[in-house]
Protein backbone atom coordinates (compact mmCIF):
# COMPACT_ATOMS: atom_id res chain seq x y z
CA UNK A 1 0.00 0.00 0.00
CA UNK A 2 2.79 2.37 0.96
CA UNK A 3 4.60 1.55 -2.25
CA UNK A 4 1.54 2.21 -4.35
CA UNK A 5 1.20 5.45 -2.51
CA UNK A 6 4.79 6.46 -3.20
CA UNK A 7 4.46 5.57 -6.87
CA UNK A 8 1.30 7.65 -7.07
CA UNK A 9 3.20 10.45 -5.40
CA UNK A 10 5.90 10.26 -8.07
CA UNK A 11 3.52 9.96 -11.01
CA UNK A 12 1.25 12.80 -10.08
CA UNK A 13 2.66 16.24 -10.40
CA UNK A 14 1.72 17.79 -7.08
CA UNK A 15 1.34 21.51 -6.96
CA UNK A 16 3.59 23.20 -4.46
CA UNK A 17 2.46 25.66 -1.82
CA UNK A 18 4.68 27.47 0.54
CA UNK A 19 5.28 24.38 2.57
CA UNK A 20 2.56 21.91 1.55
CA UNK A 21 2.38 19.76 -1.55
CA UNK A 22 -0.83 18.00 -2.45
CA UNK A 23 -1.91 15.48 -5.06
CA UNK A 24 -5.06 13.58 -5.95
CA UNK A 25 -5.28 10.04 -7.29
CA UNK A 26 -7.57 11.39 -10.02
CA UNK A 27 -7.82 14.93 -11.30
CA UNK A 28 -11.37 14.39 -12.52
CA UNK A 29 -14.33 12.16 -11.78
CA UNK A 30 -16.44 11.08 -14.77
CA UNK A 31 -20.09 10.31 -14.04
CA UNK A 32 -20.96 7.57 -16.51
CA UNK A 33 -24.10 5.43 -16.73
CA UNK A 34 -22.78 2.86 -14.28
CA UNK A 35 -21.21 5.42 -11.92
CA UNK A 36 -21.46 4.00 -8.43
CA UNK A 37 -19.43 6.41 -6.36
CA UNK A 38 -15.69 6.79 -6.31
CA UNK A 39 -12.80 6.77 -3.84
CA UNK A 40 -10.33 9.61 -4.15
CA UNK A 41 -6.92 9.37 -2.57
CA UNK A 42 -5.67 12.71 -1.29
CA UNK A 43 -1.95 12.67 -0.51
CA UNK A 44 0.94 15.03 -0.06
CA UNK A 45 3.96 16.07 1.91
CA UNK A 46 5.01 18.84 4.25
CA UNK A 47 8.22 20.73 3.65
CA UNK A 48 9.87 21.83 6.86
CA UNK A 49 11.92 24.97 6.90
CA UNK A 50 13.26 24.49 10.43
CA UNK A 51 13.70 21.61 12.82
CA UNK A 52 11.23 23.22 15.22
CA UNK A 53 8.14 22.43 13.16
CA UNK A 54 9.38 18.92 12.63
CA UNK A 55 9.45 18.32 16.38
CA UNK A 56 6.08 19.90 17.05
CA UNK A 57 2.82 18.01 17.35
CA UNK A 58 1.17 18.65 13.99
CA UNK A 59 -2.35 17.77 12.84
CA UNK A 60 -4.10 17.76 9.54
CA UNK A 61 -7.59 18.40 8.22
CA UNK A 62 -8.60 17.54 4.64
CA UNK A 63 -11.90 18.85 3.28
CA UNK A 64 -13.66 18.12 0.01
CA UNK A 65 -16.46 20.54 -0.81
CA UNK A 66 -18.97 20.15 -3.64
CA UNK A 67 -20.63 23.07 -5.44
CA UNK A 68 -22.72 25.40 -3.29
CA UNK A 69 -26.46 25.34 -3.88
CA UNK A 70 -29.26 27.59 -2.74
CA UNK A 71 -31.34 25.24 -0.60
CA UNK A 72 -34.69 25.42 1.14
CA UNK A 73 -35.36 23.45 4.32
CA UNK A 74 -39.00 22.70 5.07
CA UNK A 75 -40.50 21.68 8.38
CA UNK A 76 -43.78 19.83 8.50
CA UNK A 77 -46.47 20.68 10.97
CA UNK A 78 -49.94 19.31 11.54
CA UNK A 79 -52.57 21.53 9.93
CA UNK A 80 -56.21 20.43 9.77
CA UNK A 81 -55.10 16.92 10.70
CA UNK A 82 -52.57 16.44 7.94
CA UNK A 83 -48.82 17.01 7.89
CA UNK A 84 -47.86 19.85 5.60
CA UNK A 85 -44.71 21.92 5.03
CA UNK A 86 -45.54 24.78 7.38
CA UNK A 87 -42.22 26.52 7.97
CA UNK A 88 -39.23 27.10 5.74
CA UNK A 89 -35.71 28.39 6.09
CA UNK A 90 -33.73 29.37 3.06
CA UNK A 91 -30.07 28.58 3.01
CA UNK A 92 -28.18 30.82 0.60
CA UNK A 93 -25.33 28.40 0.14
CA UNK A 94 -25.05 24.82 1.28
CA UNK A 95 -22.50 22.52 -0.35
CA UNK A 96 -24.02 19.59 -2.21
CA UNK A 97 -21.24 17.47 -0.73
CA UNK A 98 -18.85 18.03 2.15
CA UNK A 99 -16.31 15.66 3.65
CA UNK A 100 -13.96 16.38 6.54
CA UNK A 101 -11.09 13.99 7.28
CA UNK A 102 -8.89 14.64 10.30
CA UNK A 103 -5.95 13.08 12.07
CA UNK A 104 -7.56 13.50 15.54
CA UNK A 105 -10.98 14.60 16.87
CA UNK A 106 -11.68 17.96 15.30
CA UNK A 107 -12.52 19.65 18.61
CA UNK A 108 -9.02 18.85 19.89
CA UNK A 109 -7.10 20.22 16.93
CA UNK A 110 -9.12 23.13 15.55
CA UNK A 111 -9.61 26.35 17.48
CA UNK A 112 -12.77 28.43 17.19
CA UNK A 113 -10.90 31.40 15.78
CA UNK A 114 -9.24 29.36 13.05
CA UNK A 115 -12.58 27.76 12.19
CA UNK A 116 -14.24 31.14 11.90
CA UNK A 117 -11.51 32.40 9.59
CA UNK A 118 -11.08 29.34 7.38
CA UNK A 119 -14.71 28.08 7.55
CA UNK A 120 -13.90 24.44 8.06
CA UNK A 121 -16.69 22.86 10.14
CA UNK A 122 -20.21 22.41 8.72
CA UNK A 123 -21.94 25.13 10.78
CA UNK A 124 -19.39 27.59 9.36
CA UNK A 125 -19.81 26.34 5.81
CA UNK A 126 -23.61 26.43 5.67
CA UNK A 127 -24.95 29.95 5.46
CA UNK A 128 -28.62 30.44 6.20
CA UNK A 129 -30.13 33.69 5.02
CA UNK A 130 -30.85 36.26 7.69
CA UNK A 131 -34.49 35.46 8.38
CA UNK A 132 -36.63 32.37 8.23
CA UNK A 133 -40.33 32.39 7.42
CA UNK A 134 -42.75 31.68 10.24
CA UNK A 135 -40.17 30.64 12.83
CA UNK A 136 -37.24 31.93 14.77
CA UNK A 137 -35.11 28.84 15.22
CA UNK A 138 -33.00 28.82 12.08
CA UNK A 139 -30.44 26.68 13.92
CA UNK A 140 -32.90 23.77 14.13
CA UNK A 141 -33.31 23.88 10.36
CA UNK A 142 -29.60 23.92 9.56
CA UNK A 143 -29.13 21.06 12.04
CA UNK A 144 -31.84 19.13 10.20
CA UNK A 145 -30.14 19.86 6.88
CA UNK A 146 -26.87 18.47 8.24
CA UNK A 147 -28.58 15.43 9.77
CA UNK A 148 -30.42 14.50 6.57
CA UNK A 149 -27.34 14.94 4.40
CA UNK A 150 -25.17 13.03 6.88
CA UNK A 151 -27.59 10.11 6.75
CA UNK A 152 -27.33 10.22 2.95
CA UNK A 153 -23.51 10.16 3.21
CA UNK A 154 -23.34 13.56 1.55
CA UNK A 155 -21.84 15.20 4.59
CA UNK A 156 -19.08 13.17 6.18
CA UNK A 157 -16.92 13.70 9.23
CA UNK A 158 -14.18 11.08 9.54
CA UNK A 159 -12.00 11.77 12.55
CA UNK A 160 -8.76 9.75 12.78
CA UNK A 161 -9.12 8.94 9.06
CA UNK A 162 -6.30 11.09 7.77
CA UNK A 163 -2.82 9.69 8.32
CA UNK A 164 0.20 11.90 8.99
CA UNK A 165 3.49 9.98 8.89
CA UNK A 166 6.57 11.41 10.61
CA UNK A 167 5.07 14.89 10.40
CA UNK A 168 5.96 14.77 6.69
CA UNK A 169 3.78 12.55 4.57
CA UNK A 170 0.01 12.52 4.68
CA UNK A 171 -2.75 10.63 2.97
CA UNK A 172 -6.47 10.06 3.28
CA UNK A 173 -9.24 8.42 1.26
CA UNK A 174 -12.40 10.36 0.47
CA UNK A 175 -15.44 8.34 -0.45
CA UNK A 176 -17.62 10.10 -3.03
CA UNK A 177 -21.20 8.73 -3.06
CA UNK A 178 -23.07 7.77 -6.24
CA UNK A 179 -25.50 10.70 -6.08
CA UNK A 180 -23.01 13.40 -7.02
CA UNK A 181 -23.80 16.82 -8.38
CA UNK A 182 -21.65 18.03 -11.28
CA UNK A 183 -19.15 20.81 -10.74
CA UNK A 184 -15.82 21.83 -9.29
CA UNK A 185 -15.04 20.12 -5.98
CA UNK A 186 -12.63 22.02 -3.81
CA UNK A 187 -10.06 19.86 -2.02
CA UNK A 188 -8.31 21.71 0.82
CA UNK A 189 -5.63 20.68 3.28
CA UNK A 190 -5.14 22.51 6.55
CA UNK A 191 -2.00 21.97 8.60
CA UNK A 192 -2.59 22.70 12.27
CA UNK A 193 -0.44 23.34 15.30
CA UNK A 194 -1.74 24.38 18.73
CA UNK A 195 -5.27 24.66 17.32
CA UNK A 196 -4.12 27.18 14.71
CA UNK A 197 -3.84 26.75 10.96
CA UNK A 198 -0.19 27.21 10.04
CA UNK A 199 -0.46 26.30 6.37
CA UNK A 200 -3.15 25.53 3.85
CA UNK A 201 -3.41 24.45 0.25
CA UNK A 202 -6.37 23.93 -2.12
CA UNK A 203 -6.88 22.29 -5.44
CA UNK A 204 -9.88 21.45 -7.60
CA UNK A 205 -11.36 18.09 -8.47
CA UNK A 206 -13.57 18.21 -11.54
CA UNK A 207 -16.73 16.11 -11.36
CA UNK A 208 -18.60 15.90 -14.65
CA UNK A 209 -21.01 13.72 -16.54
CA UNK A 210 -19.42 11.78 -19.39
CA UNK A 211 -20.45 9.80 -22.44
CA UNK A 212 -24.17 9.04 -22.78
CA UNK A 213 -24.99 10.91 -19.57
CA UNK A 214 -23.29 14.05 -20.85
CA UNK A 215 -25.01 13.77 -24.22
CA UNK A 216 -28.51 13.30 -22.78
CA UNK A 217 -28.08 16.08 -20.27
CA UNK A 218 -26.82 18.56 -22.87
CA UNK A 219 -29.56 17.64 -25.32
CA UNK A 220 -32.27 18.10 -22.66
CA UNK A 221 -31.01 21.62 -21.86
CA UNK A 222 -29.91 22.85 -25.27
CA UNK A 223 -32.45 21.17 -27.57
CA UNK A 224 -35.39 20.42 -25.28
CA UNK A 225 -37.81 20.11 -28.19
CA UNK A 226 -35.78 17.43 -29.96
CA UNK A 227 -35.07 15.76 -26.62
CA UNK A 228 -38.84 15.51 -26.04
CA UNK A 229 -39.45 14.16 -29.56
CA UNK A 230 -36.67 11.60 -29.14
CA UNK A 231 -38.17 10.47 -25.80
CA UNK A 232 -41.50 9.95 -27.54
CA UNK A 233 -39.97 8.08 -30.50
CA UNK A 234 -38.19 5.73 -28.10
CA UNK A 235 -41.40 5.23 -26.11
CA UNK A 236 -43.58 4.54 -29.15
CA UNK A 237 -41.10 2.22 -30.86
CA UNK A 238 -40.64 0.29 -27.62
CA UNK A 239 -44.41 -0.05 -27.28
CA UNK A 240 -44.84 -1.09 -30.89
CA UNK A 241 -41.81 -3.42 -30.75
CA UNK A 242 -43.09 -5.28 -27.72
CA UNK A 243 -46.48 -5.69 -29.35
CA UNK A 244 -44.88 -7.05 -32.56
CA UNK A 245 -42.71 -9.49 -30.64
CA UNK A 246 -45.71 -10.84 -28.72
CA UNK A 247 -47.64 -11.34 -31.99
CA UNK A 248 -44.79 -13.53 -33.27
CA UNK A 249 -44.90 -15.60 -30.09
CA UNK A 250 -48.64 -16.09 -30.36
CA UNK A 251 -48.52 -17.73 -33.77
CA UNK B 1 -26.71 -3.04 -10.84
CA UNK B 2 -26.70 0.65 -9.98
CA UNK B 3 -27.40 3.08 -12.79
CA UNK B 4 -26.97 6.85 -12.77
CA UNK B 5 -29.94 8.85 -14.09
CA UNK B 6 -28.68 11.95 -15.94
CA UNK B 7 -31.64 14.26 -15.35
CA UNK B 8 -32.80 13.07 -11.93
CA UNK B 9 -29.12 13.05 -10.84
CA UNK B 10 -29.58 10.04 -8.61
CA UNK B 11 -28.22 6.53 -8.80
CA UNK B 12 -30.74 3.69 -8.53
CA UNK B 13 -30.87 -0.06 -9.08
CA UNK B 14 -31.67 -0.86 -12.73
CA UNK B 15 -33.46 -4.14 -11.90
CA UNK B 16 -35.69 -2.41 -9.39
CA UNK B 17 -36.83 -0.03 -12.14
CA UNK B 18 -37.34 -2.88 -14.64
CA UNK B 19 -39.38 -4.80 -12.06
CA UNK B 20 -41.54 -1.82 -11.16
CA UNK B 21 -42.14 -1.18 -14.85
CA UNK B 22 -43.17 -4.81 -15.40
CA UNK B 23 -45.65 -5.04 -12.54
CA UNK B 24 -47.26 -1.72 -13.35
CA UNK B 25 -47.33 -2.71 -17.04
CA UNK B 26 -49.35 -5.86 -16.29
CA UNK B 27 -51.93 -3.79 -14.40
CA UNK B 28 -51.98 -1.24 -17.20
CA UNK B 29 -52.83 -3.88 -19.78
CA UNK B 30 -55.43 -5.55 -17.57
CA UNK B 31 -57.38 -2.48 -16.59
CA UNK B 32 -56.72 -0.05 -19.42
CA UNK B 33 -55.22 2.45 -17.04
CA UNK B 34 -51.82 3.95 -17.69
CA UNK B 35 -50.57 2.73 -14.34
CA UNK B 36 -49.20 6.17 -13.54
CA UNK B 37 -51.25 6.47 -10.36
CA UNK B 38 -49.19 3.58 -8.99
CA UNK B 39 -45.84 4.31 -10.61
CA UNK B 40 -45.53 7.99 -9.74
CA UNK B 41 -45.86 7.45 -5.95
CA UNK B 42 -43.50 4.45 -6.21
CA UNK B 43 -40.92 6.67 -7.91
CA UNK B 44 -41.28 9.19 -5.06
CA UNK B 45 -40.62 6.37 -2.58
CA UNK B 46 -37.36 5.30 -4.25
CA UNK B 47 -36.02 8.83 -4.19
CA UNK B 48 -36.72 10.26 -7.65
CA UNK B 49 -37.45 14.01 -7.37
CA UNK B 50 -41.25 14.53 -7.75
CA UNK B 51 -40.94 16.88 -10.74
CA UNK B 52 -38.83 14.31 -12.60
CA UNK B 53 -41.12 11.44 -11.59
CA UNK B 54 -44.24 13.19 -12.90
CA UNK B 55 -42.69 14.23 -16.23
CA UNK B 56 -40.92 10.94 -16.91
CA UNK B 57 -43.97 8.91 -16.00
CA UNK B 58 -45.96 10.77 -18.67
CA UNK B 59 -43.36 9.62 -21.20
CA UNK B 60 -43.46 6.05 -19.94
CA UNK B 61 -47.27 5.93 -20.14
CA UNK B 62 -47.01 6.74 -23.87
CA UNK B 63 -45.09 3.49 -24.35
CA UNK B 64 -47.25 1.22 -22.22
CA UNK B 65 -50.47 2.67 -23.64
CA UNK B 66 -49.22 2.30 -27.20
CA UNK B 67 -48.39 -1.32 -26.62
CA UNK B 68 -51.83 -1.82 -25.04
CA UNK B 69 -53.82 0.03 -27.69
CA UNK B 70 -52.36 -2.06 -30.53
CA UNK B 71 -53.89 -5.14 -28.96
CA UNK B 72 -57.23 -3.30 -28.79
CA UNK B 73 -56.98 -2.21 -32.45
CA UNK B 74 -56.79 -5.85 -33.41
CA UNK B 75 -59.92 -6.66 -31.44
CA UNK B 76 -61.65 -3.53 -32.84
CA UNK B 77 -62.48 -2.22 -29.38
CA UNK B 78 -61.47 1.42 -29.97
CA UNK B 79 -64.06 4.15 -30.61
CA UNK B 80 -61.92 6.59 -32.63
CA UNK B 81 -64.62 9.22 -32.82
CA UNK B 82 -65.14 9.31 -29.07
CA UNK B 83 -61.39 9.10 -28.55
CA UNK B 84 -60.81 12.18 -30.69
CA UNK B 85 -63.46 14.20 -28.83
CA UNK B 86 -61.89 13.20 -25.49
CA UNK B 87 -58.48 14.07 -26.91
CA UNK B 88 -59.46 17.64 -27.79
CA UNK B 89 -60.43 18.20 -24.17
CA UNK B 90 -57.31 16.38 -22.99
CA UNK B 91 -54.89 18.66 -24.83
CA UNK B 92 -56.55 21.77 -23.38
CA UNK B 93 -56.43 20.24 -19.92
CA UNK B 94 -52.77 19.22 -20.17
CA UNK B 95 -51.73 22.75 -21.09
CA UNK B 96 -53.68 24.13 -18.11
CA UNK B 97 -52.20 21.46 -15.85
CA UNK B 98 -48.58 22.27 -16.69
CA UNK B 99 -49.23 25.95 -15.91
CA UNK B 100 -50.72 24.99 -12.52
CA UNK B 101 -47.88 22.52 -11.83
CA UNK B 102 -45.18 25.13 -12.49
CA UNK B 103 -47.02 27.59 -10.25
CA UNK B 104 -47.23 25.09 -7.36
CA UNK B 105 -43.55 24.28 -7.79
CA UNK B 106 -42.69 27.92 -7.28
CA UNK B 107 -44.68 27.83 -4.02
CA UNK B 108 -42.78 24.79 -2.70
CA UNK B 109 -46.04 22.92 -2.08
CA UNK B 110 -46.13 20.71 -5.15
CA UNK B 111 -45.53 17.55 -3.14
CA UNK B 112 -48.43 18.08 -0.78
CA UNK B 113 -50.87 19.13 -3.48
CA UNK B 114 -49.95 16.21 -5.73
CA UNK B 115 -50.51 13.83 -2.80
CA UNK B 116 -53.77 15.50 -1.82
CA UNK B 117 -54.98 15.19 -5.42
CA UNK B 118 -54.16 11.49 -5.29
CA UNK B 119 -55.99 10.89 -2.03
CA UNK B 120 -59.11 12.78 -3.09
CA UNK B 121 -59.40 11.41 -6.63
CA UNK B 122 -58.39 7.86 -5.84
CA UNK B 123 -60.65 7.77 -2.78
CA UNK B 124 -63.76 9.01 -4.55
CA UNK B 125 -63.28 7.04 -7.76
CA UNK B 126 -62.18 3.84 -6.01
CA UNK B 127 -65.07 4.00 -3.54
CA UNK B 128 -67.71 4.58 -6.21
CA UNK B 129 -66.36 1.82 -8.43
CA UNK B 130 -66.19 -0.64 -5.57
CA UNK B 131 -69.83 -0.09 -4.55
CA UNK B 132 -71.02 -0.17 -8.16
CA UNK B 133 -69.18 -3.40 -8.97
CA UNK B 134 -70.49 -5.06 -5.82
CA UNK B 135 -74.02 -4.14 -6.87
CA UNK B 136 -73.37 -5.42 -10.39
CA UNK B 137 -72.14 -8.75 -9.09
CA UNK B 138 -75.13 -9.03 -6.76
CA UNK B 139 -77.46 -8.33 -9.70
CA UNK B 140 -75.97 -11.06 -11.87
CA UNK B 141 -76.23 -13.49 -8.96
CA UNK B 142 -79.86 -12.64 -8.29
CA UNK B 143 -82.56 -14.88 -9.85
CA UNK B 144 -83.29 -13.97 -13.45
CA UNK B 145 -86.33 -11.91 -14.37
CA UNK B 146 -86.56 -9.88 -11.18
CA UNK B 147 -84.93 -6.73 -12.56
CA UNK B 148 -84.66 -6.42 -16.33
CA UNK B 149 -81.59 -4.35 -17.20
CA UNK B 150 -82.70 -0.85 -17.99
CA UNK B 151 -81.21 1.24 -20.77
CA UNK B 152 -79.59 4.41 -19.37
CA UNK B 153 -82.33 6.90 -18.56
CA UNK B 154 -82.63 10.21 -20.30
CA UNK B 155 -80.73 12.55 -18.00
CA UNK B 156 -79.50 16.14 -18.27
CA UNK B 157 -76.70 14.87 -20.50
CA UNK B 158 -79.16 14.11 -23.25
CA UNK B 159 -80.55 17.63 -23.13
CA UNK B 160 -77.24 19.23 -24.12
CA UNK B 161 -76.63 20.58 -27.63
CA UNK B 162 -73.94 19.58 -30.21
CA UNK B 163 -75.04 15.98 -30.44
CA UNK B 164 -72.90 13.53 -32.31
CA UNK B 165 -73.26 9.90 -33.30
CA UNK B 166 -70.71 7.49 -31.86
CA UNK B 167 -71.37 4.29 -33.79
CA UNK B 168 -68.83 2.00 -32.13
CA UNK B 169 -70.18 2.91 -28.68
CA UNK B 170 -73.80 2.93 -29.90
CA UNK B 171 -74.37 6.41 -28.52
CA UNK B 172 -75.96 9.63 -29.73
CA UNK B 173 -74.96 12.28 -27.21
CA UNK B 174 -73.66 15.82 -26.90
CA UNK B 175 -69.89 16.35 -27.27
CA UNK B 176 -69.80 18.61 -24.20
CA UNK B 177 -69.56 15.90 -21.50
CA UNK B 178 -66.73 13.98 -23.24
CA UNK B 179 -64.78 17.22 -23.81
CA UNK B 180 -65.12 18.10 -20.11
CA UNK B 181 -64.01 14.60 -19.10
CA UNK B 182 -61.02 15.08 -21.43
CA UNK B 183 -60.07 18.42 -19.88
CA UNK B 184 -60.18 16.99 -16.33
CA UNK B 185 -58.06 14.01 -17.39
CA UNK B 186 -55.56 16.30 -19.15
CA UNK B 187 -55.11 18.43 -16.02
CA UNK B 188 -54.54 15.32 -13.93
CA UNK B 189 -52.05 13.97 -16.47
CA UNK B 190 -49.93 17.08 -16.19
CA UNK B 191 -50.13 17.55 -12.41
CA UNK B 192 -50.10 13.98 -11.13
CA UNK B 193 -48.07 12.19 -13.79
CA UNK B 194 -50.91 9.80 -14.55
CA UNK B 195 -52.64 8.79 -17.76
CA UNK B 196 -55.95 9.51 -16.08
CA UNK B 197 -57.49 6.15 -16.97
CA UNK B 198 -58.60 5.63 -13.40
CA UNK B 199 -60.95 8.59 -13.69
CA UNK B 200 -61.72 8.37 -17.43
CA UNK B 201 -62.78 4.71 -17.41
CA UNK B 202 -65.48 5.19 -14.75
CA UNK B 203 -66.55 8.50 -16.32
CA UNK B 204 -67.00 6.77 -19.68
CA UNK B 205 -68.99 3.92 -18.16
CA UNK B 206 -71.20 5.80 -15.71
CA UNK B 207 -71.37 9.32 -17.11
CA UNK B 208 -71.29 8.75 -20.88
CA UNK B 209 -72.84 5.29 -20.73
CA UNK B 210 -70.30 3.68 -23.05
CA UNK B 211 -70.15 -0.13 -23.25
CA UNK B 212 -67.38 -1.52 -21.03
CA UNK B 213 -65.95 -3.43 -24.00
CA UNK B 214 -64.77 -0.31 -25.88
CA UNK B 215 -63.94 1.78 -22.83
CA UNK B 216 -60.44 0.42 -22.23
CA UNK B 217 -59.19 0.73 -25.83
CA UNK B 218 -60.69 4.19 -26.30
CA UNK B 219 -59.21 5.52 -23.07
CA UNK B 220 -55.76 4.17 -24.04
CA UNK B 221 -56.11 5.88 -27.42
CA UNK B 222 -56.76 9.25 -25.75
CA UNK B 223 -54.08 8.72 -23.09
CA UNK B 224 -51.31 8.21 -25.67
CA UNK B 225 -51.78 11.62 -27.22
CA UNK B 226 -52.40 13.51 -23.99
CA UNK B 227 -49.34 12.04 -22.24
CA UNK B 228 -47.19 12.63 -25.35
CA UNK B 229 -48.26 16.27 -25.30
CA UNK B 230 -47.58 16.47 -21.54
CA UNK B 231 -44.12 14.96 -22.05
CA UNK B 232 -43.29 17.64 -24.59
CA UNK B 233 -44.53 20.41 -22.30
CA UNK B 234 -42.50 19.17 -19.31
CA UNK B 235 -39.42 18.54 -21.47
CA UNK B 236 -39.45 22.05 -22.91
CA UNK B 237 -40.45 24.06 -19.82
CA UNK B 238 -39.02 22.13 -16.85
CA UNK B 239 -36.32 19.90 -18.43
CA UNK B 240 -37.51 17.11 -16.14
CA UNK B 241 -38.01 14.18 -18.54
CA UNK B 242 -35.34 11.58 -17.74
CA UNK B 243 -34.85 9.44 -20.84
CA UNK B 244 -32.74 6.85 -19.05
CA UNK B 245 -35.37 6.38 -16.35
CA UNK B 246 -38.14 6.23 -18.94
CA UNK B 247 -36.35 3.56 -21.01
CA UNK B 248 -35.86 1.29 -18.00
CA UNK B 249 -39.46 1.67 -16.88
CA UNK B 250 -40.88 1.13 -20.35
CA UNK B 251 -38.84 -1.97 -21.17
CA UNK B 252 -40.50 -3.62 -18.17
CA UNK B 253 -43.75 -1.79 -18.84
CA UNK B 254 -44.41 -2.74 -22.46
CA UNK B 255 -43.79 -6.44 -21.79
CA UNK B 256 -46.06 -6.29 -18.77
CA UNK B 257 -48.80 -4.51 -20.73
CA UNK B 258 -48.87 -7.31 -23.35
CA UNK B 259 -49.28 -9.93 -20.64
CA UNK B 260 -51.87 -7.80 -18.87
CA UNK B 261 -54.05 -7.31 -21.96
CA UNK B 262 -54.28 -11.08 -22.38
CA UNK B 263 -55.18 -11.63 -18.73
CA UNK B 264 -57.78 -8.85 -18.95
CA UNK B 265 -59.48 -10.39 -21.99
CA UNK B 266 -60.10 -13.62 -20.05
CA UNK B 267 -61.76 -11.94 -17.07
CA UNK B 268 -65.32 -10.69 -16.59
CA UNK B 269 -65.89 -6.94 -16.63
CA UNK B 270 -67.29 -6.94 -13.07
CA UNK B 271 -64.27 -8.80 -11.74
CA UNK B 272 -61.93 -6.37 -13.49
CA UNK B 273 -63.74 -3.40 -12.07
CA UNK B 274 -63.75 -4.67 -8.50
CA UNK B 275 -60.03 -5.47 -8.69
CA UNK B 276 -59.25 -2.04 -10.07
CA UNK B 277 -61.37 -0.45 -7.33
CA UNK B 278 -59.44 -2.35 -4.64
CA UNK B 279 -56.08 -1.29 -6.11
CA UNK B 280 -57.15 2.34 -6.30
CA UNK B 281 -58.34 2.26 -2.69
CA UNK B 282 -55.10 0.60 -1.56
CA UNK B 283 -52.88 3.30 -3.06
CA UNK B 284 -55.23 5.95 -1.72
CA UNK B 285 -55.06 4.73 1.88
CA UNK B 286 -51.26 4.40 1.75
CA UNK B 287 -50.94 8.03 0.66
CA UNK B 288 -53.54 9.18 3.17
CA UNK B 289 -51.66 7.48 6.01
CA UNK B 290 -48.47 9.27 4.95
CA UNK B 291 -50.26 12.57 5.33
CA UNK B 292 -52.02 11.67 8.58
CA UNK B 293 -49.36 9.85 10.60
CA UNK B 294 -46.54 11.73 12.29
CA UNK B 295 -43.56 11.51 9.92
CA UNK B 296 -40.27 10.17 11.30
CA UNK B 297 -38.41 13.14 9.82
CA UNK B 298 -40.21 16.46 10.06
CA UNK B 299 -37.71 18.28 7.91
CA UNK B 300 -37.10 17.96 4.20
CA UNK B 301 -34.74 19.61 1.74
CA UNK B 302 -35.62 21.33 -1.49
CA UNK B 303 -33.22 22.85 -3.96
CA UNK B 304 -33.31 26.46 -4.99
CA UNK B 305 -34.57 29.49 -3.16
CA UNK B 306 -37.88 31.14 -3.79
Amino acid sequence: MLRAFLIALLLATPAAAQNLVLGLSESEVAITTTFDGSDILVFGAIKHESAVTQEAKLDLIVTVKGPDQATTVYRKDRRFGIWVNAATVEVDAAPSFYAIETTRPIADILGDEADRYYEITLPRVIKPSAEGHGNNDVALFTEALMRIRQDANKYQLREWDAALIDNTLFRTDVELPANLVEGAYEVSVFLLKDKKVISTYSTVLDVRKAGLERWMYNLSRQQPFYYGILSLIIAISAGWGASAIFRVFQR
Amino acid sequence: MQIYLPIAEVSVNAFLLLGLGGIVGILSGMFGVGGGFLMTPLLFFIGIPPAVAVATEANQIVASSFSGVLAHFKRKTVDFRMGTVLLVGGLIGAALGVVVFNYLKSLGQVDLLVKLCYVVFLGVVGGLMFIESLNAIRRTNAPAGTAPRKRKNHTWIHALPFKMKFRVSGLYISVIPPVIVGVVVGILAAIMGVGGGFIMVPAMIYLLGMPTKVVVGTSLFQIIFVTAFTTMLHATTNYTVDMMLAVLLLVGGVIGAQIGTRIGAKMKAEQLRILLALMVLGVCSKLALDLLLTPSELYSIGLGGH
